[in-house]
């Protein structure tokens, strides 16, 4: 079936030896092309006789094979489907592989797409377009080489057909029209495709007007091997680079050997590195060392050559750092190891005209990009996705094109979209594939299963929730028993009865992994049949449900603790507010009345016994927006209210999850999913701790219960809020909480630092988490109700599902601040309020403003251009002083808030103080300049309600 | 990373240009040695194996020979040149020792021992050049080893590896590169005709739901690579044959 000849292949590894590789040479590899007399047809062939490729330069059909240059640089290009017919070398795939993996996975997806019709022919393992490398010849040469010898093998092949060589290297193809193999440019070839508008914008221009003798901005970066050898002889570092969000002039890098991130400042210390690349830096001596200026500044740079304004305020930068206590390592940046650019979405600035158009990035680490368009009339009213190409010396932004609109700007959906492509999260419809999983309605509960799982019909059991809550996933029910016990369950909606490992359900839910909640939007992770029906644990049906059961003493002591199966039937489901009203009123002593009684006294009697233990009570700004359930459009903000039965179920829930993980560890000691919350380092608490020495508390940190107490001690009374923020400063210090397989880790890393217990895991919300899924398979392997299989006992498969978990849960979360942040500002449009506020943080030309009412942090930009300023800053107490008037962090002011919509494209509140009284720098408040009551603020509230309260009439009136 | 790496590509090619059930290049010699009553040399793919029978003889150590059968005695070594980096010593550690007692013991299976009591079988085995798949490569050496000093056996013993390839495509004869890229290996010494499972044994675990197709690629693989010697024994028997003439009169 194949002949084989061994060859040699040198690797050098560390200590140069000499590693020998066999490489099987076949006769059975099929050219691909249907038809195709000479070779066995290949089923796995999408190459098609009816397509045809339209382009002027050639009169006739052909087959385009690549080189590897283009599917690194112009995938944009070929994921359109416009060019089809493609034959991809193997040469090609495994270079594209070995030199970037993101536009590898995008070629695997072209290639699994049959209606592209490209076809990877292996042409280093077939006999005749196999050629053994050469000592003297480069590995580039040799693959274009290959790449040469395959295409002409084609040709005589079949020599019915035509083959065309699209490649971006001169030489390669020089060589190739040589040797009479039909070649050209991809930017030749795209220039004379049919409908060529579309793709042009696309086309990855590296090489654009580098001919321009523009004056050069940038100082040239070294060459690789100066990097590395720099590198390896430790002049050089390197780090990733993160730039800074309030200053676009100044950026962090992460550098190993030093503790504190190395700052890098200006232009020439940037040097045209992006947020996330791997750069390399040259740290100056420690003379040269400067502190992070405390100055925020953006960018409003309008074209591409002027540079005045950047050069101005560098100036200003370099005025603001000063050598003092706080220096930081500095250095500067010498070169790019590798870049990380993405794709990134913003909108187009429209203030020139012409092809040429600056983007800007919704993402403020990410400067501004230049892009070429023939359609931006069109691109300026939308938001839009664009790369970056290259950056070259002589440009004061990179360039880029443009990738693809999303929709307008402004509108709810684009907006929507726009979060989520942001954020990476999956978002398209359920496949068919995936809906065919699902049970057949109507569904019904077999006596099968009935035998399978413990009946617990007959218990009262109740679900208390949020209001409007559809995925219902947890319920409790607490009798008394024998010897004045009690018996408490937590009863979870059964997922993984309905979701089947391997499944492409389960497959879906695994790679979205968690349910992203948008304002107003919820995208789920399990299709809404699931989610809301079968899944849900609604009031009054019969559910299946996955049981924890405790039995307790009066002083919640667990005595004994069962996991099982079980149906159940819901009798209520409630939400916290009618939980609570139903403990409250006395006069109601059914069954769930009274087990909700209980369960509040057992759960008063846990949280205080875990805030003892050390547990945080942390505080953030969460705000929920009331939608106009017909315009979508925000009514009004509010935090989000807590009742006493939130707390309950939260405790409740917190024991559940805590008794599954010790159980499943105990079984699978390599590959129980767990959740650890680590602790912080030190450094990291360096805000909170400065914070509280100006307010004259001494904040503990060395360990989580010492911290939970001084938060506790830090109140006074002339400023109640003041703990809140304290607490919400701490919440900032924290890392994120992660999963984990636990064989990946030793045991003291599996401490949840937040809730202060030794185990923990996620169990109560498999609807909405994909972990959840998981831990409940692998507790239903340990009370013999399924059975496992094997990924579920990899630990490497589990660890790269917890990756992906951690990294989806991240951005679900940073989405559905950002959905909330969009939604704020909507909800501020016309408006002007004054508002209570407080400040976070002082810095040297700003104040740093959180309105806790509606969750919004805020810039107040204390020097205005071109004046000087009436503030002078304190470093010592950091406080700003003008006048006989101080801020302190966490001061209260009434400030002024507007929203500025006098550039469409780019709202920004700005902000007036208001209170206390500057006199030349506040304003009036508002109440008296409308009508001078003493009711300050209350009259737009009160309109608002009303007006809310009036659109609800008018949707009665209309049903 | 290297974990990652996918030791199938999605056409459905090894690193090597192999696909997932086909055998590395095997080329064999009997009677390479003249002082040993057999010998053999074996190439399965880069890893070469040279083995070398003595005996049936007296048993030396007086005190360990049995009235009812034969004592086969195994010794497995490796040349120092035979890995990447230089051995430091070929025989007598853990490995060796582990691998002696294993080839031993598939050996033991299929010589019918019962023919030579009070005496001895020596089999040494030495690697040349080990690029996966060693203990395979000893076990069919020391077969065609065994048959060209003529001693009766029961059938040939074959061995071979095989392993999960991305973890659900079952993949044989396992080279060095993916042995370290790789997960498990299970290595099975076998019976190719009647099917009989002298050894196996497994680098690392994987799930159960995953032992059978391994396993029946691993008795696959036995079964060619029992077609592939039985070839080189009759080719070789025929070439030593013809120079006494009764060979030429079989065809």
């Amino acid at each position: 079936m194949f002949t084989t000849k061994s060859f040699i292949k040198k690797n050098k590894i560390g200590n140069f030896l000499k590693n020998v590789r066999e490489h099987y040479i076949r006769d059975d590899i099929s050219c691909g092309v249907p038809n195709c007399t000479k070779c066995k047809a290949e089923a796995s062939s999408f190459l098609s006789e009816t397509h045809i490729n339209k382009c002027s330069l050639y009169n006739f059909n052909h087959f385009v094979i690549l080189d590897t240059n283009i599917i690194l640089d112009q995938m944009d290009v070929l994921e359109e489907p416009v060019i089809s017919n493609v034959i991809i070398l193997h040469t090609v795939y495994k270079e594209v592989k070995n030199r970037s993996l993101p536009i590898y996975k995008r070629l695997n997806a072209i290639l699994d797409n049959p209606s592209r019709h490209f076809y990877v022919f292996i042409n280093d393992h077939h006999q005749d377009t196999f050629i053994p490398e050469e000592d003297s010849i480069l590995i580039n040469d040799h693959n274009d080489r290959c790449i040469r010898a395959a295409t002409s093998w084609y040709i005589k092949h079949l020599p019915a057909n035509h083959f065309v060589l699209i490649t971006d290297d001169n030489k390669n193809r020089q060589l190739a029209i040589a040797g009479q193999i039909p070649a050209c440019t991809i930017a030749e070839y795209v220039k004379h495709l049919e409908n060529k508008s579309l793709l042009e914008d696309k086309l990855s221009r590296k090489d654009f007007h580098t001919e321009s003798k523009g004056k050069e901005i940038f100082p040239p970066h070294l060459s690789t091997a100066q990097l590395l050898n720099g590198i390896k002889q430790g002049i050089l570092h390197q780090g990733t680079f993160r730039a800074s969000k309030d200053n676009f002039l100044e950026g962090f890098i992460n550098v190993e050997g030093f503790t504190d991130p190395v700052l890098v400042q200006g232009r020439s210390g940037l040097n045209r590195a992006v947020d996330g690349d791997i750069v390399a830096i040259e740290i100056f001596k420690k003379e040269q060392w400067v502190s992070p200026s405390e100055i925020i500044l953006e960018d409003d740079g309008v074209s591409e050559e002027q540079i005045e304004d950047v050069e101005e305020k560098e100036k200003v930068l370099k005025n603001t750092t000063v050598q003092d206590s706080e220096i930081k390592p500095t250095g500067k940046v010498v070169g790019i190891i590798r870049r990380k650019w993405k794709q990134y979405c913003g909108i187009l600035q429209g203030n020139s005209d012409g092809v040429y158009q600056i983007f800007v990035p919704a993402n403020r680490s990410i400067p501004k990009v230049r892009i070429e368009t023939r359609q931006a009339d069109f691109l300026k009213t939308q938001k839009l996705i664009v790369t970056i190409d290259a950056w070259p010396r002589h440009s004061r932004y990179p360039h880029g094109h443009f990738v693809r609109a999303l929709g307008r700007i402004g509108s709810q959906d684009t907006e929507n979209e726009v979060v989520l492509l942001e954020h990476d999260v999956p978002h398209s419809q359920f496949s068919e594939e995936v809906l065919s999983c699902l049970p057949k309605l109507p569904w019904i509960i077999t006596e099968e299963d009935e035998k399978r799982r413990v009946d617990l019909r007959d218990i009262d059991i109740c679900s208390v929730d949020p209001p409007g809550c559809t995925d219902i996933d947890d319920a409790l029910h607490c009798r008394p028993i024998k010897d004045g016990k009690l018996e408490v369950g937590v009863h979870i909606a059964d997922v993984s009865h309905f979701i089947r490992p391997g499944t492409a359900i389960d497959l879906e839910a695994a790679s979205r992994a968690t349910t992203v909640y948008l304002v107003g939007k919820r995208i789920d992770m399990v299709p809404e049949l699931l989610s809301s029906n079968l899944c849900s644990l609604r009031g009054g049906e019969e559910r299946f449900a996955f049981s924890c059961v405790w039995e307790m003493d009066q002083n919640a002591n667990i005595l004994k603790t069962r996991f099982h199966k079980s149906i159940i039937r819901s009798r209520r489901a409630m939400t916290y507010e009618e939980a609570q009203i139903t403990i409250d009123d006395k006069t109601q002593t059914d069954s769930i009345a009274e087990s909700l009684r209980n369960l509040n006294m057992l759960a008063k009697i846990l949280k205080r016994r875990r805030r003892e233990n050390g547990a945080l009570v942390l505080a953030s700004t969460e705000v929920k927006i009331l939608m106009d359930s017909e315009t979508m459009e925000p009514l009004d903000v509010e935090v989000k209210k807590m009742y006493e039965t939130n707390s309950m179920v939260e405790e409740f829930m917190l024991l559940a999850n805590i008794s599954v993980a010790e159980k499943i560890l105990d079984d699978f000691p390599d590959c129980a999913m767990l959740r650890r919350h680590p602790t912080p380092p030190a450094t990291n608490f360096d805000p909170l701790v400065k914070a509280g020495r100006h307010l004259g508390f001494d904040i503990q940190i060395d360990c989580g219960k010492n911290l939970a107490e001084s938060l506790d001690n830090a109140v006074k009374a002339d400023n109640p809020y003041l703990n809140t923020m304290l607490r919400m400063l701490a919440t900032r210090c924290m890392l994120q909480a992660v999963y984990f397989p636990s064989g990946t880790l030793q045991k003291e890393d599996f401490y949840h630092y937040g809730l202060a217990v030794p185990l923990y895991t996620h169990f109560t919300s498999p609807i909405r988490r994909y972990a959840d899924i998981i831990v409940h398979r692998l507790l239903a392997v340990t009370c013999a109700a399924d059975s496992t299989y094997p990924d579920l006992l990899d630990k490497q498969k589990s660890s790269e599902l917890c990756q992906n978990l951690n990294y989806r849960n991240r951005m679900a979360q940073y989405a559905g601040r950002a959905s909330v942040a969009f939604n704020t500002h909507l909800f501020f449009k016309g408006k002007l309020n004054d508002e209570q506020g407080y400040i976070l943080y002082v810095r040297k030309n700003a104040l740093q403003i959180l309105i806790p009412k509606y969750g919004l942090e805020c810039t107040m930009y204390l020097v205005k251009k071109g004046e000087t300023s009436i503030f002078e800053y304190d470093e010592e107490t950091i406080t700003q002083k003008a006048g006989d008037v101080v801020f302190h962090t966490f001061d209260p002011v009434l400030i002024r808030l507007k929203l500025d919509s006098s550039n469409i494209q780019h709202e920004k509140f700005t902000v007036q103080l208001v209170e206390p009284h500057i006199p030349g720098f506040s304003v009036s408040p508002l109440a008296e300049l409308q009508e001078g009551m003493n009711e300050e603020g209350a009259k737009p509230v009160n309109e608002r309600k009303r007006k809310s309260e009036e659109t609800k009439k008018n949707k009665k009136n209309k049903k | 990373m290297s974990k990652n790496k996918e030791l199938i590509s999605k056409i459905g090619l090894r690193l090597d240009g192999r696909r997932a059930d086909e055998l590395r290049r095997i080329r064999c010699k009997m009677g390479v040695f003249a002082q040993p009553d057999g010998s053999a040399y074996i190439e399965q793919g880069l890893t070469k194996v040279l083995a070398a029978v003595y005996g049936p003889h007296q048993v030396k150590n007086r005190q360990k020979a049995q009235h009812d059968t034969c004592i086969i005695n195994t010794q497995f070594s490796m040349a120092v040149f035979s890995t990447n980096e230089r051995k430091k010593r070929p025989r007598g550690d853990r490995k060796s020792t582990e691998m002696s007692l294993h080839l031993q013991q598939a050996l033991a299976a299929v010589i019918e021992t019962d023919l030579y009591p009070w005496s001895q079988i020596d089999v040494y085995v030495e690697v040349l050049h080990a690029d996966g798949g060693i203990y395979p490569a000893c076990v069919n050496a020391a077969t065609l080893a065994i048959i060209d000093a003529g001693i009766p056996i029961k059938e040939y013993v074959c061995a071979c590896t095989a392993t999960l390839a991305n973890n659900e495509i079952p993949m044989l004869d396992i080279s060095h590169q993916e042995e370290v890229l790789g997960g498990a290996t299970l290595t099975v010494a076998a019976l190719p005709m009647s099917g009989k499972i002298v050894l196996m044994e497994m680098s690392q675990r994987f799930h159960l739901d995953h032992l059978p197709k391994v396993l029946n690629k691993a008795l696959e693989g036995c079964k060619d690579i029992k077609v592939i010697l039985d070839e080189a024994v009759k080719n070789h028997v025929a070439e030593m044959g013809s120079s006494t003439g009764w060979a030429n009169s079989r065809t």
